[in-house]
């Protein structure tokens, strides 16, 4: 029982850590011209940090007609959930309910904290004790968030655009171990960066993808295989 | 397109992923490309979104207190400081030289 409450004392700790900046997440998209319900139904529904940091960051620097870049950021972003929903669906089992369930939970910390643990009831353990746990918090902050970006006023005064920027590189920064990782991230930020001036906002980031496309198909850099899920540390949805 | 339409095809289409991640054999994992490229794709969207939310304002290239806010950051992360700490930074490096007046 020892090992049990180890587990729940991981998943509970990687909960607080990442539902804590829920609350910057909910600042941001109230600035960048959602409104507190939209704010909400992002959190609940589409549930992953990353691609929602990306959705309203999109959104904040191009304006409604960055709409449908916008929508491709974050779809393109939650694309690493369908590698971790591969990973964890033998450890969760059957029933349709539970997967379901599984499946709307399956996030970086989520699958980090199961794939860390020794033994499959332990892995369920922590994926469930986390994905839960993150789900919760989660979207208690990104309310609070909200309401608090809602009379915050000019977001520049507050440096929430640098903020933004900040939290795109927390979110990055655990991911940047391999040698081919960084060659793509230091390629996709100069592209994007110099096509800026010449086509419509939000669609930088998307052409700053197909670095990431070429690179992975053709295995320039050589890469050791797939990275593990970003742990801990809240460092991202 | 509205707003409410596109949070909620956005959030519909990350959720589905998920759940595709279920249905699709695990076998298919085991493929060495799509799993690099899946991983290349996110590093390469966050680098992107990192390079245009600190030097981009409409269709134009700025310099401006964004910089040395995420400079900062990169600092912070460097030292392993958490994430809402790096971000709360940030914003406080921005805020502060925007109010004595040593950047825009």
């Amino acid at each position: 029982m020892y090992e049990r409450r180890e587990v729940w004392r991981e998943g509970v700790g990687v909960a607080l850590a990442t539902s804590a900046y829920g609350i910057s997440f909910g600042a941001l998209a109230v600035t960048s011209g959602l409104d507190v319900w939209q704010t909400c139904v992002l959190s609940v529904l589409m549930f992953t940090g990353g691609s929602q940091f990306a959705f309203v960051g999109v959104l904040g620097a191009g304006g409604m007609a960055a709409l449908p870049s916008a929508i491709a950021s974050a779809v393109l972003l939650g694309v690493r959930n369908l590698a971790y929903g591969m990973r964890m669906s033998p450890i969760i089992g059957s029933g349709f309910w539970r997967r379901s369930a599984a499946a709307h939970v399956t996030i970086d910390e989520s699958t980090a904290v199961a794939i860390a643990q020794s033994s499959p009831s332990l892995r369920r353990l922590g994926f469930w004790v986390t994905g839960i746990g993150v789900f919760v918090g989660w979207n208690l902050t990104t309310l609070l968030g909200a309401l608090l970006g809602d009379v915050l006023g000019d977001p520049k005064a507050w440096g929430l655009d640098a903020a933004a920027a900040a939290a795109f590189l927390a979110l990055l920064w655990p991911r940047l171990k391999q040698r081919q990782a960084i060659a793509v991230g230091v390629a996709a930020a100069v592209v994007a960066a110099s096509l800026t001036p010449f086509i419509m906002p939000g669609l930088p980031v998307l052409v700053a993808a197909v670095v990431a496309i070429a690179v992975g198909w053709f295995n320039w850099f050589e890469g050791e295989g797939p990275a593990q899920p970003t742990q801990a540390r809240g460092a991202s949805t | 397109m509205s707003l409410w339409s596109a949070v909620l095809l956005a959030a519909c289409a990350c959720a589905a992923l998920k759940a595709f991640g279920y249905l699709i054999p695990a076998h298919l994992l085991e493929a060495p490309r799509p799993a690099r490229i899946s991983d290349l794709l996110t590093v390469a969207l966050l680098a992107a979104l990192v390079a245009v939310q600190t030097l981009g304002n409409g269709q134009s290239v700025v310099v401006d207190a964004r910089i040395p806010a995420v400079l900062v950051a990169a600092g912070l992360l460097y030292l392993r400081q958490s994430f809402l700490v790096v971000v709360i930074a940030a914003a406080a490096v921005a805020a502060l030289l925007r109010l004595i007046g040593w950047a825009v």
